[in-house]
């Protein structure tokens, strides 16, 4: 049976199901194979839940995570298409909706990629080996004298060939093979290779479809007010005026702090929710700001923390100290698309059009809140115009749920078939009503030698608990995402990470790269101070800092993952000689550098500035990734630079500030991200490697910040200790 | 607000922001969307970004392409500053801007990769 479900049924949360996926690796989907030819009996050869074979010689790969721009619609089928020795052009995908077939669905904690590695790998290969068997069986031959290859099995001696179609109706009635062979990465022909998206046509002519654009006859729209106060609750509301707006169908109360409009147009919801007369009940949070939260933190540094890593005794070390804060404020991921959803409750069922990152949390969150059993509620994933992690929650897809409830409840949908309904939110809904990356204060001390060398490194995180505020905090309360976004991956001798555990009524979120961002940028950049306290070059410094175990490499397990010095040496030394770090820059130029290791990769970036009056220019950004085995390097070349603007947003200007319990920004201008006249190239350099691939989504964010950061300093000799870089 | 440009349309040739524009403004206008950008098959934006795989999530990229169509129809070979100044309006937070600026010099040089600009 499926682990997957058997652990989430014990209470794991969605980042040690990601881990749980990880360590089961092979078993993650054996024990999902369909009774095979169960689809369209006779005609269909489908081993597992991701792949179909018709003997019309039509091929379809299911996908089964969510598409949001990071290219899963054409990783995750090539790995499959790899071992069954596909032709990639007879490839058909098809998106999985909510299911028990596939595992653990969460698209996010950069894990597509790597916790399908094997079960692709293992369908393919599976499906390969029946089509051999049921070749050979054809022809009479040994199977050794057949091999699979672009979508045929051929017998050498004979020169016949059987392509998978004309196979699919015999390869059906044989037993499926548990244990198969895999191909040698020497052998590849699909993965690493260099194959064009899938989804881009579509994308280009204006022919994909994103939740926002779903659209269904019949179908009504709904906007919420929701209560702008953090926590607050509704006390009461007059629909009077908002029921004059000629197309507006109903306006109530959903949940305890919305009310939702719905009109038979996008233009009649808002303006029927722009005539509501609302009173609000504020709440505790009603005189809640930002600067109250900052010392929250400074009050949480006062306590004892969770030791996350220990190495040697950072009490012991003798030498001089240097030591410094640095802080980081709430962000929002501001995904282009805001928040939509589309339901139709049908009163025995509820079917939903959902941009989702996770479609079985999708699922059970609206058949919870509208009273079905989960097996009623079908979810269909759409496209999604960017999720960055915000699609990991499902607050937009409980209203759906609730407001064609709603309808329903007050006879205003169809007695049989339901009336669908899409919540749309706009931009400012979407700005002020998210869950943010945590606020965090970092405080940095290390004792070092006469030389300058780090003899004790100790940094202490004091920060909110994203899981933990969602009432699903990690043992000792540590926060089930600080395994894969915190580790310290350098040979100093003694090291002690310490988390302290905050509490913020503000909501929180996992946003792309979640805590690796905040711990990258104190960790990086005070390295970074260390390096020039000691007068010596910031590359330097670092690569001595990875050998300091007698000149040795050194794995570091940390939460149990194991973590290699020499992969992190890799990448800085490769970025490093990219960006030609020993050359001399022309006058006005500065460079920093900065590394890190997250979701399993690593990444270095050096980032080449001017100054513009106070303002960073970013001209360049070189990023050197080892990422294993790379399944496609033009998806690997648009997320690197992908992570790197991002990161840029973030680092520069992204900040989300509280007054009166309300979140004060709004829309681009006052939440402002890169824009074309200040985004650099960024050139990406992977390690070649034949490992088991890693995230490649998360990892180019966390560096960025303190590289730039690192260049500012080098170029200004002012340390910058709190983003963002232009409050 | 009109501050992300993932709407724009082309009025009687110009890229204005659909969200703010009211229909009154419209009416007996010539309005193009991506669906009519191509009048035979593909628009040589179109598959210049195919060519550069701009896209990432894709949802601003419609809006992209139509203010650069805008662009080349008045400007057929654009400098640099000229391409961000009109392109600028536009977000992507996918961070594309790179390979937006690519398929444009491509389109412009005819559909070949084209030389020169920042990189």
């Amino acid at each position: 049976m499926n682990m997957l479900t058997s652990t989430r049924a014990k209470g794991f949360n969605r980042r040690e199901f990601v881990a749980a996926g990880i360590a089961a690796g092979a078993g993650l989907v054996v024990g999902f194979y369909l009774p095979h030819g169960s689809r369209e009996k006779s005609r269909t050869f489908s081993p597992n839940a991701y792949l179909r074979i018709t003997s019309d010689n039509k091929i379809t790969i299911v996908v089964a995570r969510s598409e949001m721009g990071q290219g899963v619609r054409t990783a995750l089928p090539m790995i499959l298409a790899e071992e069954l020795e596909a032709d990639w052009k007879q490839i058909e995908i098809e998106q999985a909706g909510a299911s028990t077939l596939y595992g653990d669905q969460t698209t996010g904690g950069s894990a597509s990629v790597r916790t399908t590695w094997d079960p692709m790998r293992k369908a393919g290969a599976a499906a390969r080996e029946m089509l051999i068997s049921a070749a050979a069986m054809t022809w009479g031959v040994p199977r050794s004298g057949c091999v699979a290859q672009e979508g045929s099995i051929l017998h050498g001696a004979s020169k016949r060939r059987l392509s998978y179609g004309e196979l699919a109706v015999k390869a059906a009635a044989l037993p499926i093979p548990t244990d198969v062979p895999l191909k040698q990465s020497k052998d590849y022909k699909i993965v690493g290779q260099r194959l064009a998206r899938v989804d881009t046509p579509a994308k280009v002519k204006g022919a994909a479809v994103f939740g926002i654009d779903f659209k269904t006859p019949g179908m009504k729209y709904a906007v919420l007010a929701r209560c702008p106060v953090i926590g607050g609750k509704l006390a009461s509301f007059d629909d009077k005026d908002a029921r004059k707006i000629a197309d507006v169908r109903y306006a109530g109360k959903i949940g305890d702090a919305a009310v939702a409009v719905v009109a038979d147009s996008v233009w009649g919801a808002m303006e029927g929710r722009r005539l509501l007369n609302l009173t609000w009940s504020d709440g505790p949070n009603k005189d809640l700001n930002t600067a109250a939260v900052l010392e929250s933190l400074k009050q949480g540094a006062a306590k004892k923390g969770v030791s996350l890593f220990s190495m040697g005794d950072v009490s012991k070390a003798k030498g001089g100290k240097i030591s410094a804060e640095y802080q980081l404020p709430f962000m929002a991921h501001a995904p282009m698309e805001p928040g939509n959803c589309t339901a139709n409750y049908s009163g025995n069922a509820c079917e939903l059009w959902a941009p989702t990152q996770v479609p079985q949390d999708c699922r059970d969150a609206v058949a919870q809140a509208v009273g079905l059993d989960p097996d009623l509620v079908k979810v269909n994933v759409t496209l999604m115009g960017g999720g960055f992690g915000r699609r990991l929650e499902h607050d937009y897809a409980v209203e759906a749920g609730l407001v064609s409830k709603a309808l329903r409840d007050a006879k205003l949908s169809d007695s049989k078939n339901g009336t669908p309904v899409k919540v749309l939110w706009t931009r400012e809904d979407d700005m002020r009503s998210s869950m943010y990356r945590p606020a965090s204060l970092h405080q940095l001390s290390a004792v070092v030698d006469g030389s300058g060398w780090p003899l004790a490194f100790t940094h202490r995180i004091i920060a909110p608990s994203i899981s933990g505020q969602k009432g699903q905090p990690g043992p000792n309360g540590v926060d089930p995402d600080l395994p894969d976004e915190a580790a310290f991956v350098y040979g100093v001798p003694n090291v002690l990470l310490e988390y302290v555990l905050t509490e913020t009524a503000v909501p929180l979120g996992w946003m792309r790269s979640v805590y690796a961002l905040q711990v990258a940028f104190a960790s990086e950049s005070f390295i970074d101070e260390l390096a020039a306290a000691a007068g010596k070059d910031p590359l330097e410094y670092r690569l001595h800092m990875l050998l300091q175990n007698q000149g040795k490499d050194q794995d570091i397990t940390f939460f149990g993952t194991t973590w290699h010095t020499a992969r992190m040496r890799g990448v800085l030394q490769l970025a490093a000689e990219k960006a030609g770090w020993t050359k001399p820059l022309p006058t006005g130029r500065f460079r920093g550098i900065a590394c890190f290791a997250c979701f399993s990769s690593y990444v270095a970036e050096v980032v080449e500035i001017s100054m513009e009056k106070d303002a960073p220019r970013v001209h360049r950004v070189v990023a050197a990734v080892d990422c294993g085995q790379v399944v496609n390097p033009g998806i690997l070349e648009q997320q690197i630079p992908g992570g790197v603007i991002y990161a840029m947003s973030n680092a520069l200007r992204a900040k989300i500030t509280i007054e009166k319990g309300r979140v004060v920004q709004g829309n681009f201008d006052d939440y402002a991200p890169v824009r074309m006249e200040e985004a650099p190239a960024v050139e990406v350099y992977a390690v070649p490697s034949a490992e088991a691939p890693t995230g490649i989504g998360e990892p180019s964010v966390p560096p960025l910040a303190p590289a730039l950061c690192n260049a500012i300093y080098a170029a200004t000799k002012k340390r910058v200790r709190a983003l963002p870089i232009l409050s | 607000m009109s501050l992300c440009g993932a709407c724009t349309v082309h009025v009687e040739g110009t890229a204005v922001r659909s969200c703010s524009t009211p229909v009154s403004q419209v009416v007996g206008k010539n309005i193009t969307t991506i669906e009519g950008l191509g009048a035979n098959g593909l628009h040589i934006l179109q598959q210049a970004w195919i060519a550069e795989e701009v896209p990432q999530c894709g949802y601003c990229q419609t809006g992209q392409i139509m203010t650069a169509a805008a662009l080349l129809a008045k400007t057929p070979n654009p400098s640099d500053e000229q391409i961000t100044s009109a392109m600028n309006g536009n977000l992507c937070r996918c961070g594309t801007y790179e390979r937006i600026r690519r398929a444009i010099r491509r389109a412009a040089n005819g559909g070949a990769v084209a030389g020169g600009g920042s990189l």
